[in-house]
């Protein structure tokens, strides 16, 4: 796979604060690449570094292969989806749309066949001839992404695009995001701060934090390998508890729960010693026999799972997922169960 | 309320246009079209000669809807990238520039176009100044000229094109610019597609606080200018002064303008709401 865009230690600095420590990775050619993490972790600036709305502090940004550094950003073959949508206000929707591609010197009726499609595309064709003001929130952002690739870009890149949207039509666009680009084999770059959506459609995710990328990796390589608590944390459920450990080689550790249990794990960490221990919730099972004991505290309907939360010896809670299954008893807060702790379970985080 | 207090002289000058003139100013209360018969028809010394179209009034009408348009277009060219500049200063500086602008406009208008006068009369400060510099052999003849006048209705009433403009490109998202360059618009047409569509409320607006008043203006062109450069404002100023006054006529001029401005407001309105529907 060829590079699309290759970003070097970028640094961005706003006066004394720093947006972007020394952030640095690859997005191949044809990858829905995204950038996931909490409000404030620079999402935003790096898109509008790449997108050319921002001079990097420090480092480089190479758009296939080239230093665009300097380059104004209507020279970048790059589209944006903005957060805050940025609809031209005095043109219609079909207009917004066609922007692009009158700029490009495209002719009216070829522009305006093209808008037209794009928005079909996007389930708006019977607004074409509305103003954005006339819109809701959710078909504005729908507009805003016919808009950014009616241009066909090589890159695209798209600031929390599925935002404004409900949860029905999210799930919908989420589907039709990703055929989109497997079509097109145009780029994405794509941020968000709602993990699920990372998950379901990336090919590679970026975690960041506090202007730092914590993890890169498939969603699967994040969701079960993350390499510290703040990525454990912020991909999916966990449950984190501070333990011992008494041997670590060959990325295995030997770990003592609370309670006492001993437990063989993978790990990130290097060093023995008092590490996080993350256990997915979804991995723990209610087993007659389990090698944990535990005391039910409280039990969450959650539709198709419940949520069992108990504390292990010590008080250390450990909550877990049980599918709401007519098989499955669900125990009642109070009473003692044993749990077992499936293959994958638990991981022992760096830091 | 306010309305009827603003409508009162309108009216009272429309009636005062339908009436006779009393020769040492004032008028009788006897209604004629003679104010109107004035201003449009020519029935030779005596009144006894078959009527033919009087142009004198007209084209001063006409030289004063120039002279308004072009400071109206002097005062659009300095006051946008005035606005614009004070617009996209941060914050706590916008209010020092405004108020920086507005300084001046303290001094009284009559006071600030005779010292207008005095600055570019023949041995004034700038004459003196270019003669120092030696770009110039003899002073330049700037009194009494149009350009004089135009200098005069510029500075009269450029921060009316100003503070408007200014209100509108405050509250421009600039998100839009970035989003046309995104589109690969360069910098000149992301003003012309973008910026100038969304901003032209203000843009219409300061040009209407300027057009219209100085269409109106009589002491620029007073002080400034001379026969030559003569304007609605001082004929209309002229017809309520001593003996020589005509009251209906000058009533009648008034009304001539006035009606030339609501359908110029009308006009702009109608296609306002029509840039709106499209
Ligand atoms: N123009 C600016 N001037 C100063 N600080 C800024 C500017 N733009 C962003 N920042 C700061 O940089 C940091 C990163 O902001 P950024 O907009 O990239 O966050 P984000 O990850 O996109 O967040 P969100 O999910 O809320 O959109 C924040 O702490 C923010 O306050
Ligand atoms: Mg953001």
């Amino acid at each position: 796979m060829s590079t699309a865009i290759d970003i070097r230690s970028v640094v961005k600095r706003y006066g004394t604060t720093t947006a972007l420590h020394s952030v640095g990775f690859e997005i191949g050619d044809n990858e829905f690449f995204t950038l996931l993490g909490p409000s404030g972790c620079g999402k935003t600036t790096l898109l509008r570094c790449i997108a050319g709305f921002e001079d990097v502090s420090e480092g480089q940004i190479l758009l296939f292969g080239q230093d665009i550094a300097g380059l104004e950003p209507n020279l970048r073959p790059v589209n944006t989806v903005f957060q805050q949508y940025a609809l031209f206000p005095h043109l219609s929707v079909i207009d917004n749309v066609a922007f692009g591609l009158k700029m490009k010197g495209m002719a009216l009726d070829a522009r305006r066949a093209r808008a037209g499609k794009m928005l079909e595309m996007v389930h708006l064709s019977a607004f074409a001839d509305r103003m954005p003001a006339q819109l809701s929130g959710g078909q504005q952002q729908r507009v805003a992404l016919a808009r950014a690739l009616a241009p066909e870009p090589k890159v695209l890149l798209l600031d929390e695009p599925l935002s404004a949207l409900d949860l029905k039509l999210r799930q919908a666009m989420r589907v039709e995001l990703k055929s989109l680009q497997e079509q097109t084999g145009i780029t994405f770059v794509f941020v968000t701060h709602d993990q699920e959506e990372a998950l379901t459609m990336s090919d590679r995710i970026a975690v960041m934090s506090q202007g730092r990328v914590q993890q890169i990796g498939t969603a699967r390589d994040i969701y079960e390998g993350p390499v510290n608590r703040f990525v454990a944390d912020f991909i999916g459920e966990t449950n984190l508890m501070e333990v011992d450990v008494t041997a670590i080689s060959d990325g295995m550790a030997d770990v003592i729960l609370p309670g006492g249990h001993a437990l063989r794990c993978p790990a990130a960490a290097t060093t023995p010693g008092r590490h996080h221990l993350s256990i997915r919730p979804e991995r723990v099972s209610l087993a007659d026999g389990g090698e944990v004991t535990a005391t039910v505290e409280r039990v969450v309907y959650l539709g198709t799972d419940v949520q069992v939360m108990t504390r292990l010896p010590g008080g250390v809670p450990l909550s877990l997922r049980v599918q709401n299954s007519a098989r499955i008893a669900i125990p009642a807060p109070g009473a003692s169960v044993s749990l077992h702790l499936e293959e994958g379970a638990a991981r022992l985080l760096a830091d | 309320m306010i309305g009827v207090f603003l409508l009162i002289p309108v009216l009272l000058m429309a009636v005062y246009s339908f009436l006779t003139k009393e020769f040492r100013g004032g008028v009788i209360w006897d209604f004629t079209l003679a104010a109107y018969d004035q201003f449009f028809f020519n029935r030779g010394l005596f009144g006894d000669e078959p009527p033919v179209i009087e142009w004198t009034y007209i084209s001063i009408f006409w030289r004063s809807i120039w002279q308004a348009a072009l400071a109206t277009v002097a005062c659009l060219l300095v006051g946008f990238p005035t606005a614009w500049f004070i617009a996209t200063r941060p914050p706590s500086q916008r209010s020092v520039w405004l108020f920086l602008i507005t300084i001046p406009y303290w001094v009284n208008l009559l006071i600030r176009t005779v010292s207008l006068k005095f600055l570019i009369r023949d041995n004034g400060p700038l004459n003196e100044f270019l003669m120092g510099l030696g770009v110039i052999t003899d002073p330049l003849p700037l009194v009494n000229t149009n350009l004089a006048v135009q200098l005069g209705l510029f500075y009269s009433y450029l921060p009316f094109m100003v503070l408007p403009i200014y209100a509108a490109v405050e509250r421009y998202n600039f998100a839009l610019s970035e989003a046309a360059a995104d589109l690969y618009a360069p910098r000149w047409t992301i003003l012309r597609e973008v910026v100038l569509p969304v901003v032209k409320p203000g843009v219409v607006a300061g040009c209407l606080l300027v057009f219209v008043p100085s269409l109106g203006a009589f002491l620029a062109p007073d002080l400034l200018g001379g026969a030559k450069t003569y304007m609605i404002g001082s004929l209309i100023d002229e017809q309520f002064k001593g003996s020589q006054g005509n009251w209906p006529f000058g009533a009648a001029v008034a009304v001539v303008l006035m009606t030339l401005v609501l359908i110029a407001l009308f006009l702009q309105a109608r296609a306002a709401a029509k840039g709106a529907r499209e």
